[in-house]
Parts: structure tokens; sequence; C-alpha cells
């Protein structure tokens, strides 16, 4: 599981828990999620998302 | 080829630039800027103290890192004295630079309330991560910050001072915080709150003067009282900077008029963000301007989109009560408030029973996405 993280804002989506709050399911991967879905927390696009390096 | 010319550099300056080059590659792209030009996210201006951050901590990118990310122009420690919109040039540091088209993106200001005393160039403003670094310097070993305005940002300010262990009073003359957002059972339960974070309230008051008191100031307010503290803040509201397009002979009200393409009444010149008045709607807030900088990245590219704006829930960052509010804007109806204080409901209805706004307190909160679906958006 990944996490993404929103350039402007730094809000991360963690794919093991999803959204729930927006209906998206915990476990929900960041490329099943549509593309004109944004930022739940300053309206970013999808594609502002960067990948949260692994440590 | 010449240049599209963007004024600014915060949200909304970068946000078009970002937007923009996903559908052109190779326009030239310039952004002007008086400052230092980095990026950083404002409403992390607020929340610093709790979150243990430094001024520089909030740089995202420096303004060298954006400029080669964007493929675009970062001129910064540039101002912008004059906009010719006839021979499409602004000058910048008394140089001429033309544009084929022009974004406004140029912000707004902390408006100032007059106050009496010697101490009045010492109260600080912050809307910008350069007036916050100057806060941090003055606020060093500061034990007592009094507050002007107990609006959206005095209200985030005073809970993140108070999480710092400082001890904060607020001013303002209405009866509850956030009273142009909020119903009064909200705003008290916000208001309690942050009495038990040590926030000493007081409301129904204005500041008549600030003087200078040893190392700290003296604080003289209309109703009589008198407090010592070490720092002031004032944060009654902004004031969208539209002098430069009212001396170019745009159409301003309280922002510069632009309309759903974003476009002013010079179909070269466009404009977003807090200097901006979208058909009529001023809202100084993050998420309007990250989708006016969507469309008009389209738009700038050559496909013309209008903005659309949905259903945006303006997020109060304080954590001794969050608050999540969808303020009705001007509709006709009254506010239904369920719950216990600090975790209410308030509905806003129409006389139909419509949904129009709503604002949630504490654990009500986590109700946000339910009601998103719920409400209609601003401009759908």
């Amino acid at each position: 599981m990944r996490k993404w993280q929103c350039a402007v804002c730094g809000f991360i989506y963690d794919e093991a828990e999803g959204l729930p709050e927006e209906g998206i399911a915990p476990g929900t991967r960041w490329e099943d999620i549509p593309d004109d879905w944004t930022c739940p927390d300053c309206g970013a696009s999808k594609d502002d998302f960067e990948m949260v390096p692994t440590d | 080829m010449q240049p599209i010319v963007v004024i600014g550099t915060g949200l909304a300056g970068y946000g078009v630039a970002r937007e923009f080059r996903k559908h052109d590659r190779h326009t030239p792209l310039i952004l002007i800027t008086r400052d230092d030009g980095a990026s950083y996210y404002k409403p992390d201006l607020s929340e610093a103290l709790t979150k243990g951050n430094a001024p520089e901590d909030l740089v995202k990118k420096p303004a060298a890192r954006m400029a080669e990310e964007l493929d675009i122009e970062v001129r910064a420690d540039s101002e912008v004295s004059d906009i010719d919109t006839g021979a499409r040039t602004v000058t910048v540091n008394g140089e001429a630079l033309a544009y084929t088209k022009l974004v406004l993106a140029n912000g707004a200001s902390q408006l100032s309330v007059p106050l009496g005393g010697d101490a009045v160039a010492d109260v600080h403003h912050v809307n910008s991560l350069a007036d916050y670094r100057v806060f941090r310097r003055d606020l060093n070993g500061a034990r007592r910050v009094l507050i002007i305005g107990a609006g959206l940002i005095g209200c985030e300010f005073a809970n993140d001072l108070a999480n710092a262990g400082i001890a904060v009073d607020s001013v303002d003359p209405v009866d509850w915080p956030l009273q142009r957002l909020l119903p009064e059972e909200a705003g008290r339960a916000l208001q309690s709150a942050l009495a038990e974070q040590g926030v000493q309230w007081h409301l129904g008051d204005t500041v008549s003067s600030v003087e200078r008191d040893g190392d700290g100031f003296r604080v003289s307010l209309s109703g009589g009282g008198e407090v010592s503290v070490d720092l002031v803040l004032s944060a009654v509201g902004l004031r969208p900077n539209t002098a430069l397009a009212e001396a170019a002979g745009l159409r301003t009200a309280t922002g510069v008029s632009v309309d759903r393409h974003l476009r002013s009444s010079d179909p070269q010149v466009y404009a977003l963000g807090d200097v901006a008045e979208v058909e009529g709607q001023f809202l100084p807030f993050v998420m309007p301007l990250m989708n006016a900088a969507r469309a008009l990245g389209r738009t700038l590219a050559g496909e013309d989109t209008p903005v659309r704006y949905p259903v945006m829930p303006v997020t109060v960052k304080t954590p001794a009560c969050p608050v999540i509010v969808y303020p009705p804007r001007g509709a006709a109806g009254q506010w239904q408030v369920a719950g216990e204080a600090p975790s209410l409901e308030a509905r806003y209805v129409d006389a139909a029973g419509n949904l129009i706004g709503y604002a949630l307190t504490g654990e009500a909160t986590g109700k946000r996405g339910q009601y998103m679906r719920e409400a209609p958006p601003v401009l759908g």
C-alpha cells in the first residue's frame, strides 16, 4: 500500500486507509480513484499528487 | 513568442501556472512577485506553532525549483507599478514587459482598523509568509498577545498561540466569534472551547489605542478596559489589492470584476484568487481559487472553460473546537441547530426545507462528507 501527497497543501492519501468519509473504501488503489477527484483539503487536482517514497 | 504574464506567486499564481502547463508546454510564462517567490501554503501560517514549524519549514519549494519544475520564469523582488492595457505591457521595476495575456493573482491585504496611540506601526498584520517571518521574530519570548478580530484568521491564530502556551486576548465588536459565518450556538461552542484554552474574550468591544509600554504595549479598549501585552496582531478582514487594476481602468467592485471565464472588463486580462470577484462573489478561500486555476489554465491554453464551484465548505483550523462551515450566500432561510455543544450540526434551510448552507462543530465535523453530498454547489 502506498501513500500520495498533495503538492499544494501536503494532504496525504493513504491507500490502506482510503477516505471512507468520501466514499473511498480502505484499500482503494490510487489508480482506481477517478481522475476528476480533487484534494479534500485544498481542491488541487489528482495529478498534483506525488507518491510518498516508502522507507 | 510573447509571454503570458502572471502577477503574483501565491496559491493563485502558482496554481494557474501549474494548470496551464498541463495543457500548454511551450508558451512562455512569466510570474512576477515582490517577495522571494517561495511556494508555500498560506493556511499553514495559522497552525505553524501547534505543528512546531518555524517560518522556513513552511516553504514547500523555493522559486528556482518552481521555475524549473513548471518551466516558467519567476521574477522575484519585482514590483509591478503600472498596467497599460492598450499597449499590452506591464511596468516591472521601471521597465516595460509585453504580454499577450495578463493574469492578476496579486491577492489581498489585511485591513487596518483606525487606532490611536504611538504604537500603531508596531501592530502586526499577517497575510503572507514574509509577514509571518516578522511576526515570529517579534513573538520570540512573548507571553501575552492581543488579537484584534474574532473572524476566521483571528480565531485560528488565537488557538495556535494558546496551544504554544501564550495568553491570548481577543477583541471584536461582534457578539460571538465567526459571527458572519456561524449561528450563535455554533459560535458560542467555539468561544467556550477557546476560553478553556485560556483565550480571554473582549466581545462587543473595540481597541481604541495601542501605546508603547516598556518592551510591550498597553492596549486601551473602548469599553474602558486596559490590557498589557507583548504583541498585537490585527486580523479584521481582507481587502483585495485592486489599485493596479483600477489605475488601468479595469472594472472593480469589492475585487477585480471577472466573469465565469475569469475575464475582466479587458478581454486580455484575467484575475483569480483573493484579488478577484467572480460573478459578484468575493470568496477569499483556497478551494474557490483552485477551481478557478483549473478553469483558467485551460482557457489560457485556448480552450475556453468557465469556472465551476462545487460545494466548498470552509474549514476553520481551531483544534479546540474544529469548525466546518458552508455559508449560505445571501439566500433567505433560517438556521436549525441540533446536537449538544461542542458537537453541533447547524442546517441553514430555505422556505421549502432545502439545505442551502451548514455549519458543523466539534465531533460533528466528521459528517462533512454527508453534508457535501446534500448541499447545492456555489456555481454549478
